[in-house]
């Protein structure tokens, strides 16, 4: 069960992984997620559902190996199984026919964005696509993007790859030059759809995020994933995680996601010092 | 027997509360052989036992304590799991002062028989001799039952149907089976390995149990229907209830459920041997008066806070167990009794720093039969937390309502059936415990799962 099938690092330090499913593979929808433990100490971690192949009834997964357990998942070869595997969580996204459809991705944001496009797509609207990442090399799901917009273009923070600077740059210079869209669908960091959110709002652009909040259980029990929406209270994982970015309050949601920055660092440090300490004798 | 009455109660003996907030070990230590022998010779072993009225799930009460005094534990722990297959939790964290306990005779003058320190003491020694007894089944009936949540009912219902013959399939949300007994109730109060051991003894009677299914995404109960022949359902109130107060949502404030499922599913209290982190405050206050509230407040103690717990009523209308009450005032959490949070404070950076109240005075009973906190006007005063836990109760999860076609639901989301059977509107389909009452007791739940799975094999048996 959960048996990874496939790995490939599709750019510096990110990984996808196909792992199989059958169940999962069948049920999930556009926009939903799971949330994995890899090891019986391990933590609950959510991750997109990037694709499925029903057929060999597999989930592909993204990640940035940036903390313990991603870093740990990284560790993981194929014929290795995820210990435990949840889902499909979440609300799947709205489809429908909307006309023109911009779809801004920063980072590791695009793991969540391309379901959402494809399917988009799928449904008869024209893709008008922003990605973007720090620098070329953290750049992901290029040609993916590719394949189902009808117009791409791509930023990079250090100007390695198209234009020098945020997606969120591109998205407003587009609006400015009066191109007409019915729905914007913006992923990545919290304060990049902050912004993307902010640019849209004046042309009062319907803009679609997908939150990255802290979660434990995925199921709704806790409300560690709480949000605050037109000033009401959601559980990100039972209520969105898609919800309207002109009434998501982020500056909250960027708090709660700094809960554990001293923890997470620490784990990290750890797990790297315990990683070192091994690698030099198996190696041998 | 003059002499047998003026034993007193044996006491339990206890770790000394300085020590024991040191760490997550369990707090009472159970009876020795002596003791418990001791206790259950002060049990008149009355013809028509009230003590049995008062159990849930109707534990043989004298029966098994007769076994306890002739020194035969085995057939005392025998005894029990005809009618509870989790003996060692119920021994626990059963409210015996108000059922078993509350009916024994000898509580009209002077102290009952301590009946749950009996019940643990011979699940114990079973356990601990490792030679666990598996209960006689019946032929196999060829018939298979799903039974969604692994919580008190769900394992309750699943025990007694494997009993019966059946195939039982438990799906599970989490990682770990057990619901409430994992995820919400303290190692210290409730060691994790006896509900892994009572989880194995189902998986001896061939229960099959299948972790990470959360039914109404990964399946619904209607295709469940398309494999199995019935379905019970157990899947609790596990929605926590917030406060809807201004400043509810600053880092730093937890409902009771995230900081205990923290703690005790994913062992956060053993960060950073565990993965999964949680803060480590300095002044915790958690707000509610039940065993939750107590719990998250032990715990938050352990992780070596200051707690203050406040309570909207006074000490005397608090719903949680009083040995838990009383373990925490030893342990040294002060108690706000007539107050109500009315907002949370912050910092520039978000995060929690106090907790407005209001004092409040206590008024005509309510519908509860409680007497209705009042709001004192003028009253409002401040105290320091960096972590504020909500443990205010919690509400039936809604996920198996609200994708199941035909499901009669009530008022507060609850799963509407019948009260002795447990049968739902949607046929085939039989629910028991929290998600049909709303947050109750562990043996509550039990009972209902065990009158549940005797409706289920009559309804197998007719069709």
């Amino acid at each position: 069960m959960n048996e990874i099938i496939k790995k490939e690092e599709i750019a510096s330090g990110i990984f996808r992984l196909e792992v199989k499913s059958p169940v999962i593979a069948e049920k999930r929808r556009p926009g939903q997620f799971v949330v994995l433990r890899i090891s019986e100490t391990g933590e609950r971690i959510p991750l997109t559902i990037v694709d499925s192949d029903s057929r060999a009834g597999s989930i592909s997964l993204i990640f940035q190996a940036v903390g313990k357990t991603t870093q740990a998942l990284a560790l993981l070869e194929e014929g290795d199984a995820i210990l435990d595997l949840a889902g499909p969580l979440g609300k799947p996204t709205k489809l429908a026919h909307f006309g023109r459809v911009v779809a801004v991705g920063g980072g590791l944001g695009l793991a969540p964005l391309y379901p959402i496009a494809k399917a988009l797509k799928e449904q008869g609207n024209s893709i008008v696509s922003i990605i973007g990442a720090r620098t070329q090399e953290l750049l992901v799901l290029v040609d993916e993007m590719r394949a189902i917009s009808d117009e791409l273009h791509i930023a990079t923070d250090d100007g390695s790859l198209g234009h020098h600077g945020f997606v969120t740059e591109v998205l407003a210079e587009l609006l400015k030059n009066n191109e007409k869209f019915d729905l914007a669908v913006a992923i990545g960091p919290a304060p990049m759809m902050k912004a993307a959110s902010q640019i849209t709002k004046p042309y009062d652009l319907r803009t679609i995020v997908s939150l990255n909040s802290i979660m434990v259980d995925g199921t709704g029990m806790c409300g560690g994933c709480r949000v605050e929406v037109a000033g009401e209270t959601k559980f990100t994982c039972v209520d969105g995680p898609e919800f309207d970015g002109h009434q998501v309050n982020f500056d909250l949601l960027i708090q709660r996601l700094n809960l554990y920055r001293n923890q997470e660092t620490e784990a990290k440090e750890r797990h790297s010092e315990a990683s070192c300490k091994i690698s030099p004798e198996s190696k041998k | 027997m003059s002499k047998r009455k003026k034993i007193p109660q044996q006491p339990m003996p206890e770790r000394p509360a300085r020590e024991r907030i040191k760490d997550f070990d369990e707090v009472p230590l159970g009876y020795t052989v002596e003791m418990a022998r001791l206790e259950a010779s002060r049990c008149l072993q009355c013809k028509e036992p009230k003590c049995r009225e008062g159990c849930p799930v109707e534990i043989d009460i004298p029966a098994f304590i007769k076994e306890i005094t002739e020194g035969d534990f085995a057939a005392a722990a025998r005894i029990l799991k005809e009618a509870n297959c989790l003996p060692a939790i119920c021994g626990r964290v059963c409210p015996q002062e108000d059922q078993c306990e509350a009916a024994c005779i000898l509580k009209n003058r002077g102290e009952p028989v301590a009946i749950g320190y009996l019940e643990r003491f011979a699940a114990d020694w079973e356990r601990e001799k490792g030679n666990i007894s598996v209960a006689k089944k019946a032929l196999s009936k060829g018939k298979k039952v799903a039974v969604v949540g692994s919580g008190p009912a769900g394992l309750a219902c699943a025990g007694d149907l494997a009993k019966m013959g059946y195939e039982v399939t438990i799906f599970e949300a989490l990682h770990e089976p057990g619901g409430v007994l994992v995820y919400g109730i303290p190692e210290f109060r409730l060691p994790k390995a006896i509900v892994a051991a009572e989880v194995e003894y189902l998986k001896r009677l061939g229960v099959e149990i299948r972790p990470n299914w959360i039914i109404g995404k990964t399946a619904t109960v209607d295709e469940l229907l398309e494999e199995f022949d019935a379905v019970f359902l157990g899947t609790g109130a596990g929605l926590p209830h917030f406060l809807g107060i201004p400043g509810e949502n600053l880092a730093g404030v937890y409902s009771a459920n995230e900081y205990l499922t923290r703690s005790n599913l994913m062992k956060a209290y053993l960060f950073p041997k565990y993965d999964t982190p949680i803060v480590r405050s300095k002044r915790a206050a958690v707000i509610g008066g039940g065993n939750v509230a107590l719990d998250a407040a032990r715990t938050a103690l352990r992780l070596g806070a200051k707690v203050t717990l406040v309570y909207r009523r006074s000490r005397k209308e608090m719903p949680a167990r009083e040995e838990e009450i009383r373990h925490g005032e030893e342990e040294g959490i002060e108690f706000i009794f007539l107050a109500a949070p009315v907002e949370m404070l912050g910092d520039e950076k978000g995060q929690v720093r106090a907790l407005r109240s209001v004092r409040m005075k206590l008024g005509e009973p309510d519908e509860s039969g409680r007497r209705r906190p009042i709001p004192i006007p003028d009253s409002q005063f401040k105290i320091e937390a960096d972590t504020v836990i909500v443990a205010i109760g919690s509400r039936p999860h809604p996920l198996v309502p609200q994708t199941t076609s035909g499901l009669k639901i009530g008022e507060e989301g609850t799963i509407v059936v019948d009260e002795k059977t447990g049968a739902t509107s949607k046929e085939g389909v039989f629910a028991g415990g929290d998600i049909v009452t709303g947050a109750a007791t562990v043996i509550e739940a039990m009972g209902a799962a065990r009158r549940a799975a005797k409706a289920i094999d009559e309804y197998l048996s007719k069709k």
